[in-house]
C-alpha cells in the first residue's frame, strides 16, 4: 500500500479535477436517490387523489432529475478521465526522466526488458486504477454509510444484526485478500516464465529454425503455458469464493431481518413498512460492500505495478556530479590512468559487461595525437578500462585524469561531450542514416555528415542505397549488415568531434581491408587527438602508438607492435595464433 | 469482411516512416533488442463480428463447462428472483396474519434458496476460471505454434515487443473479459428476456410504453460506442508510438548517455506522451460516458413508467400494483444492461487484442512444404547453386546470378567485403528465405522440393552470434540432438574443446546459463555452438563468420574443433581469417552479390585480382615492423 500512496503525489496537480469528479458523482447518486421519493408521490398523492397534473408534472420533474443526474455522471467521467490521464502522463514523464538520469551500473541492475515493462504496462495499470477510484471512490463509502445510518434510524433492534454480519463480511474479505495476494504473485512469476520462453524463442529464431526445433519449442511453451494456466485458475478460484459468500451472508441477514422483524410485527412492536425499509437498506449496504471489496482488489492488483515503479524511483544514480564539478572543459586530450582499480561488484551486481573489473592498479598515459590499442581476451577488462574515461562507471580506487583533471571533477555531460564512443554493440535508432550519424550533433551540416561517413568508410555503401543518406534504418535494422552498422556507429562517433575517441571493438564485423582504410582515415582525422581502440583482432592494433595487452584485469604488456613482438610472450602467442603461420609462409 | 486481412506477402510493404510519428525498429543484428513498431495493418477495416465469432469458436471447444455455466447462471438468477418473491409472501401472508410457523417455514425456504443460489454462483465462478483460462491457454498455444511456422521475414518486420505484447497483454485482456463478461452476458440475457416476458404478460400497454426507451438506449450506445472505438484505435496507435520510443531509447540507453542526448530524448518522449494523453483522454472519456448514459436511460424509463403509468392508472388502463411491479421490472431490466455497459471499455480492449492475435494467426507461413515434398535422409553433400538471384526487397537485388558447385567433402570459403552477400547465400541454402530465380540443389534435389525440416536437419549451422537458452550447459548442447544421452553430449563437448572450460564452471554441465549467455565469453559460447553442431552430426556444415571477434586464447581451441567438425563434410565457411580460408578447397570471392573470382588460395593469389588485394591488405601492417624484423 505504501508505494501506491507514494505515487498519489502525481495526482496533486490535478487535485481540482480529482475533487470535482467525486462531487459530481455525488450529484448523480443524489438524483438517483430522489427518484423513489417522487414515484411514491405519484402513487400516494397523484393516483390516489386522481390528480392528473400532479402525475404529469412529477413525471416531467423526474425526467429533469434524470438529466441533471446524467450531467453529474458525465461530468464525473470527464474530470476523472482528465485527472487520471494527467496523472498517467506525468508519472510516465517523471519515470522516463528518472531512467535517463540513471547510470550504466543502474541499468545493469534494472535490466532493459523490465524497465520497458515498467514504463509501459505498469504505468497504464496504475493509471487505470486511479481513474476507477475517482469514479467510485466516493460512491461506495457514501452509500455504505448512508444506508447504515438509515438502517439504524429505521430499527435499532434489527440493526444489531450488523454486529454479526459486519465482522463476518470484513473477516471474509481480509481472508480472501490474504490468501489471494501470494497466489497472484505466483501468477506473475509464471507469466515471467512464459515471457522468457517467448523472448528466447524470438531472439533465437534462427537457431530454432536451423535445428528444426519448432516442435521442441512448442512443447516447452505448452508446458510453461499450462503451468501459468494452472496457477491462474488456482488464484482465480481463491477469489471466486468471496462473491457468493458475501451475497449469502447478506441474504441470510435479510432472512434474519424478516424473521426477527416478523416476530416483532406479530407481537406488535414493529410495522411492516419498517421491516421492508430495513431490508432495502441492508441490500444497499451489500451493494456498497461489494463495490468496496472490488475496489480493494483492484488496488491490490495495481500494488505490484506501483511497487515496481517505485523501485525505479528509488534507485539512486550511481554516477552523479560532484558539487563543484567544472562545466567548462576543453582538454587537449592527455589521458592518464593512475593506479586505477575497478570492480563491478561494489553493490553486489553481476559483472554484466563480461568483465571482471580491473584488479591491480592500472597506470598509463595516452598523449594527444596518440592511438592506444587495447588487446586482450574477453573478460580481461578492456571495456571496463575505457568506460572509466567518460564515467560510464567510476573507479573503485585511483584516478583517471584528462589534462591532469580528475574526470570526476568535471560535469558528466560536459565531460562526455569531449569523448566519442562507438560501443561494442552498434545500436542504431529508427530514422534515416543521416539522423543516426548526426545523433551526437543534430546541428551538423550535410557536408560534415558525409565527411564523417567517408572517414568511417560508410559513404560508399550508403550512397548505393536508393535513398542514400535518407535511407531509413528499417525495423530492427535488418537491412544493414553488422559491419555496415558498425561503420555508421563509427561515423557517429567521429562527427561528434571528440577530443578522445573510443572504439570498443567496433570494427569486429568489418572486413580487414575496410578496417585498414578506416584506420588510415582515423589517423588523419584524429591527428591531434587521442584514440583508444579495443580489439580482439591483431590486425586492428598493428599500427597503434601504444598497445596495452590486458590479462585478467592487469596490464600484462605495454609497447608498440615491434617492441611487444620482441618482448612479450603473450603478445607473440596472440600474434601467431592469428597471423603467425601466414606470415611465415608468405611474408 | 473476414477476407480483408493482410498476409505476409500481400501485406503492406514495410515502409519505415509510413506511419505518423516514428516507425519502430532499430538495433543490432541477430537476437538484438526488440523495437516497437506500427503494425502493418492498423488501418485495415476492423471486423468486430468476425473476431467475436472466432473467439466463440475457441470457447465452444469446451461445450460441457459452457453448458454447465449457462445452467448455473440460470439457476442462480432464478433463485435470486425467488428470494424476493418469498419475501413478499412472508410479508403479505405470514407477518400480516401473525402466522409464526409459516414465517419460520418461509424463512427456512429462503435460506435454502439463497444457499443454493450462492453455491451455484460459486460453482459458476469455479468452472468459469477454468473455462476462461483454458481458452486463453489455447489461444496462446495457437499463437506460439503459429509463430514457429512464420518466416524470418516476418520476424524481421515485427518487433519482438509487439509480438510479446500479443502473447501477454492481449491474451490477458481476453481472459478478463471472458471471466466477467460471459456470466454477465448470460445473466443479462436471462434477466432481460424474463423481465420483458413478465411485463407483457402483466400489462401489454405499459410494456409497450416502457419499450419506448429501447431505441433511445440503442441510439445512445451506438453513438458512444462508435466514438469509443475510434478513440481506442487512436489511443492504440499513439501508445504504439510511445512504446516504440521507450523501447528504443531504453535499449539504446548507453548510446544516449555516451552522446549526452538525455534532454533531446526526453523532449521527444514528451511529444509522444502528450499525444497519447490527448488520445487516451478522448478514448477513456467516451468509454466512461457509457455508464452515465445508460443510467440516464434507466431513469428516463423510470420517469416514463411512473408518469405514463400514473396517467394510465387514472384512465383505468393500469393499477397501482402494476405500476409498482413495473418500477421493479424497469430496474431489473436496466441494471444488467448498464453493467454490461460498464464492461464496455474492457470488452473493446479485449476485442482489439483478439483482433491483433487473430491477425498474427492469419499470417501466411511463407515457406511451406510442397504437398509432395521429398524426404531427405543421408546426404553425400553435393551442393549446387545455379543462376541464383535474390533480394530481400523486390527492387534491391542482393545476389545476382550466383553459380557454383561444391562436391561432397569439400570446404568452400566465402570471402568478400561486408554486405557482399555471403550471409545471404547461407540464408538461401537453409531456406530461411526462398530464391527469386534460379536453382539450388543438394545431391541433385531442388531444395524447394525437399521437406524443410529434413533439409535443415541436414545442415549444421554455427552462427556468428551463438544463441543460448536459459537452461543448463548440458541442455544447451543437447539442443543439437534432443535424444542424445548425457555421455554423447559430453563426448561432443570434448570434441569441441569445450569440456575443459565447462568443468571450470561452478556446476560443470549443470551450470545454468542466462538468456544472452552473458556469463560466458563469446569464444566459449561459440565452442558450445560447435558442440551443438557436432552432436547434430549434419551432412553439410555452415560456419558463419565464426572466427571474428573471438578472444584469442580460445581461438586455437575453436580452430581445432572446427577442423574436426568439418572433416568429411561439405562445409561452407564465411570468414575473414585468411589462415582458415587458405585451407579451403575452393574459395568464392564475392563482391556486390556476384562471385567475381574462384579457385584455391594459390590460384587466386596468382591472378593478382581482388583476392590478391584482400590478401595483401590483411598483412598491410606487417610491412613496417613486420615479422621479418623478428625472425
Amino acid at each position: 500500500m505504501k508505494s501506491a500512496l507514494k505515487l498519489a503525489k502525481f495526482l496533486r496537480p490535478y487535485r481540482m479535477w480529482a475533487l470535482l469528479a467525486p462531487l459530481l458523482m455525488i450529484l448523480e447518486v443524489a438524483m438517483d436517490l430522489m427518484q423513489p421519493r417522487l414515484i411514491e408521490r405519484i402513487v400516494d398523492e397523484g393516483i390516489a387523489h386522481g390528480d392528473t397534473s400532479l402525475v404529469t408534472n412529477t413525471g416531467v420533474l423526474m425526467m429533469g432529475l434524470a438529466i441533471a443526474g446524467a450531467v453529474g455522471g458525465l461530468g464525473c467521467t470527464v474530470f476523472a478521465t482528465l485527472a487520471a490521464q494527467g496523472f498517467g502522463a506525468d508519472l510516465r514523464h517523471t519515470l522516463f526522466r528518472k531512467v535517463q538520469s540513471l547510470s550504466f551500473g543502474n541499468l545493469d541492475d534494472l535490466e532493459t526488458g523490465q524497465l520497458i515493462t515498467r514504463l509501459t504496462n505498469d504505468v497504464t495499470q496504475v493509471q487505470m486504477v486511479v481513474g476507477m477510484l475517482l469514479r467510485i471512490m466516493v460512491r461506495a463509502p457514501f452509500m455504505l454509510l448512508g444506508s447504515l445510518v438509515m438502517a439504524i434510524l429505521t430499527s435499532l433492534q434489527l440493526a444489531l444484526l450488523f454486529l454479526v454480519l459486519g465482522p463476518l463480511v470484513l473477516g471474509l474479505v481480509a481472508w480472501v485478500i490474504n490468501r489471494a495476494t501470494p497466489m497472484f504473485r505466483l501468477v506473475q512469476a509464471k507469466l515471467d516464465d512464459l515471457n522468457t520462453v517467448m523472448q528466447e524463442n524470438l531472439s533465437g529464431v534462427r537457431v530454432v529454425k536451423a535445428f528444426v526445433r519448432a516442435d521442441h519449442e512448442i512443447k516447452r511453451f505448452e508446458m510453461t503455458n499450462d503451468a501459468l494456466m494452472d496457477q491462474t485458475i488456482r488464484a482465480a478460484r481463491s477469489v471466486v469464493v468471496a462473491m457468493p459468500f458475501m451475497t449469502l451472508t447478506v441474504n441470510l441477514g435479510i432472512v434474519g431481518a424478516i424473521w426477527f422483524g416478523g416476530l416483532q410485527v406479530t407481537n406488535g412492536s414493529m410495522h411492516i413498512g419498517q421491516v421492508v425499509a430495513f431490508v432495502n437498506y441492508l441490500m444497499r449496504t451489500l451493494m456498497s460492500l461489494l463495490m468496496l471489496s472490488m475496489l480493494v482488489m483492484t488496488i491490490a492488483r495495481a500494488q505490484a505495478s506501483a511497487d515496481r515503479i517505485q523501485k525505479v524511483f528509488e534507485s539512486k544514480p550511481e554516477i552523479e556530479n560532484r558539487p563543484a564539478a567544472a562545466t567548462t572543459f576543453a582538454p587537449l586530450g592527455r589521458v592518464a590512468f593512475q593506479n586505477v582499480t575497478f570492480s563491478y561488484d561494489s553493490d553486489g551486481h553481476d559483472p554484466v559487461l563480461g568483465g571482471e573489473g580491473l584488479s591491480q592498479g592500472i597506470s598509463f598515459v595516452a598523449e594527444p595525437g596518440q592511438t592506444v590499442a587495447i588487446l586482450g581476451a574477453t573478460g580481461s577488462g578492456k571495456s571496463s578500462l575505457v568506460y572509466l574515461i567518460p564515467r560510464f562507471y567510476d573507479v573503485t580506487a585511483g584516478r583517471v585524469t584528462i589534462d591532469g583533471i580528475d574526470v570526476r571533477d568535471v560535469d558528466k555531460d560536459t565531460l562526455r561531450r569531449n569523448i566519442g564512443v562507438a560501443l561494442q554493440e552498434s545500436i542504431l535508432f529508427s530514422g534515416t542514416i543521416r539522423d543516426n550519424i548526426r545523433y551526437g550533433r543534430p546541428d551538423a551540416t550535410d557536408e560534415e555528415v558525409v565527411a564523417a561517413a567517408r572517414a568511417a568508410q560508410a559513404h560508399e555503401f550508403i550512397t548505393e542505397f536508393p535513398d542514400g543518406y535518407d535511407t531509413q534504418v528499417g525495423q530492427r535494422g535488418v537491412n544493414l549488415s553488422g559491419g555496415q552498422k558498425q561503420r555508421i556507429a563509427i561515423a557517429r562517433a567521429l562527427l561528434f568531434k571528440p577530443t578522445v575517441l573510443i572504439l570498443d571493438d567496433s570494427t569486429s564485423s568489418v572486413d580487414v581491408e575496410t578496417e585498414g582504410k578506416i584506420q588510415d582515415a582515423l589517423a588523419r582525422v584524429m591527428k591531434d587527438r587521442t584514440s583508444f581502440v579495443i580489439a580482439q583482432r591483431i590486425s586492428t592494433v598493428l599500427s597503434a602508438d601504444k598497445i596495452l595487452v590486458l590479462d585478467d584485469g592487469r596490464i600484462a604488456a605495454e609497447g608498440t607492435h615491434g617492441e611487444l613482438l620482441a618482448s612479450s610472450p603473450i603478445y607473440r602467442e596472440i600474434y601467431e595464433s592469428q597471423l603467425g603461420d601466414g606470415a611465415t609462409n608468405h611474408g | 469482411m473476414a477476407e480483408n486481412r493482410s498476409g505476409d506477402r500481400g501485406g503492406p510493404p514495410i515502409t519505415p516512416g509510413g506511419g505518423p510519428g516514428r516507425p519502430g525498429g532499430f538495433g543490432p543484428g541477430p537476437g538484438g533488442p526488440p523495437g516497437m513498431g506500427m503494425m502493418g495493418s492498423t488501418k485495415r477495416a476492423k471486423d468486430v463480428r468476425g473476431t467475436v465469432r472466432r473467439l466463440w469458436g475457441y470457447l465452444s471447444r469446451r461445450k460441457w463447462p459452457l453448458i454447465g455455466i449457462v445452467a448455473l447462471v440460470a439457476l442462480s438468477s432464478g433463485l435470486n428472483l425467488l428470494g424476493p418473491y418469498l419475501m413478499g409472501i412472508a410479508i403479505d401472508v405470514y407477518i400480516s396474519n401473525g402466522d409464526v410457523p409459516g414465517l419460520i417455514r418461509t424463512g427456512l425456504l429462503m435460506i435454502g434458496a439463497y444457499g443454493v443460489a450462492s453455491f451455484a454462483l460459486w460453482l459458476q465462478g469455479y468452472v468459469m476460471a477454468d473455462l476462461a483460462q483454458s481458452t486463453v491457454r489455447d489461444i496462446r498455444n495457437d499463437l506460439f505454434t503459429k509463430l514457429q511456422t512464420l518466416s524470418l521475414r516476418f520476424f524481421d518486420q515485427h518487433p519482438h515487443g509487439e509480438l510479446m505484447s500479443r502473447l501477454t497483454n492481449d491474451a490477458e485482456n481476453i481472459n478478463n473479459v471472458l471471466n466477467m463478461g460471459i456470466t454477465q452476458f448470460i445473466s443479462t440475457v436471462f434477466s432481460v428476456v424474463g423481465v420483458v416476458v413478465a411485463m407483457f404478460l402483466i400489462n401489454w400497454r405499459m410494456a409497450l410504453v416502457t419499450a419506448i426507451t429501447i431505441p433511445l438506449m440503442l441510439f445512445l450506445s451506438d453513438v458512444v460506442a462508435k466514438q469509443t472505438r475510434k478513440g481506442f484505435r487512436q489511443q492504440q496507435e499513439t501508445l504504439g508510438d510511445l512504446n516504440g520510443i521507450i523501447e528504443e531509447t531504453i535499449t539504446g540507453q548507453r548510446v544516449v548517455k555516451a552522446y549526452v542526448r538525455e534532454q533531446a530524448v526526453i523532449a521527444e518522449f514528451d511529444v509522444a506522451n502528450h499525444k497519447l494523453r490527448r488520445a487516451s483522454t478522448r478514448a477513456e472519456m467516451f468509454a466512461g460516458f457509457m455508464g452515465p448514459m445508460m443510467n440516464l436511460v434507466n431513469n428516463v424509463r423510470l420517469a416514463i413508467v411512473a408518469g405514463a403509468g400514473g396517467w394510465m392508472a387514472l384512465q383505468g388502463f393500469a393499477t397501482v400494483g402494476t405500476i409498482a411491479s413495473f418500477i421493479n421490472y424497469a430496474r431489473e431490466f436496466g441494471r444488467p444492461l448498464s453493467q454490461i455497459a460498464q464492461l464496455y471499455a474492457q470488452i473493446q480492449g479485449a476485442i482489439a487484442g483478439a483482433e491483433r492475435i487473430f491477425e498474427t494467426l492469419d499470417e501466411v507461413p511463407e515457406l511451406t512444404d510442397a504437398p509432395d515434398a521429398l524426404p531427405l535422409e543421408k546426404v553425400a553433400g553435393d551442393v549446387v547453386f545455379e543462376n541464383v538471384c535474390f533480394g530481400y526487397e523486390p527492387d534491391v537485388p542482393v545476389l545476382k546470378q550466383v553459380d557454383f558447385h561444391a562436391e561432397p567433402g569439400q570446404t568452400i570459403a566465402l570471402v568478400g567485403p561486408t554486405g557482399a552477400g555471403k550471409t545471404t547465400m547461407i540464408n538461401l541454402l537453409t531456406r530461411f528465405y526462398d530464391i527469386d530465380n534460379g536453382w539450388i540443389g543438394i545431391d541433385g534435389n531442388d531444395i524447394r522440393q525437399l521437406k524443410k525440416a529434413d533439409l535443415r536437419r541436414t545442415l549444421g549451422i554455427v552462427l556468428q552470434d551463438t544463441f543460448l537458452f536459459s537452461d543448463t550447459v548440458m541442455e544447451n548442447i543437447r539442443y543439437g540432438r534432443l535424444d542424445a544421452t548425457d555421455e554423447e553430449v559430453i563426448a561432443a563437448a570434448k570434441l569441441a574443446n569445450a569440456d575443459q572450460f565447462i568443468h571450470r564452471l561452478p556446476q560443470g554441465y549443470r551450470t545454468g546459463l542466462s538468456e544472452r549467455g552473458s556469463n560466458l565469453s563469446q569464444g566459449q559460447r561459440q565452442l558450445l555452438a560447435i558442440a551443438r553442431a557436432i552432436l547434430a552430426d549434419p551432412g553439410i556444415l555452415i560456419l558463419d563468420e565464426a572466427t571474428s571477434s573471438v578472444d584469442t586464447r580460445t581461438e586455437k581451441h575453436i580452430q581445432e574443433a572446427m577442423l574436426r567438425l568439418m572433416e568429411g563434410r561439405t562445409s561452407f565457411v564465411i570468414a575473414h581469417r585468411l589462415s582458415t580460408i587458405r585451407e579451403a578447397d575452393n574459395i568464392l570471392v564475392i563482391n556486390d552479390g556476384e562471385i567475381i573470382e574462384r579457385g584455391n588460395h594459390q590460384e587466386l593469389l596468382a591472378r593478382k585480382g581482388f583476392y590478391h588485394n584482400l590478401y595483401m591488405s590483411q598483412f598491410r601492417g606487417q610491412h613496417q615492423p613486420g615479422p621479418e624484423a623478428t625472425t
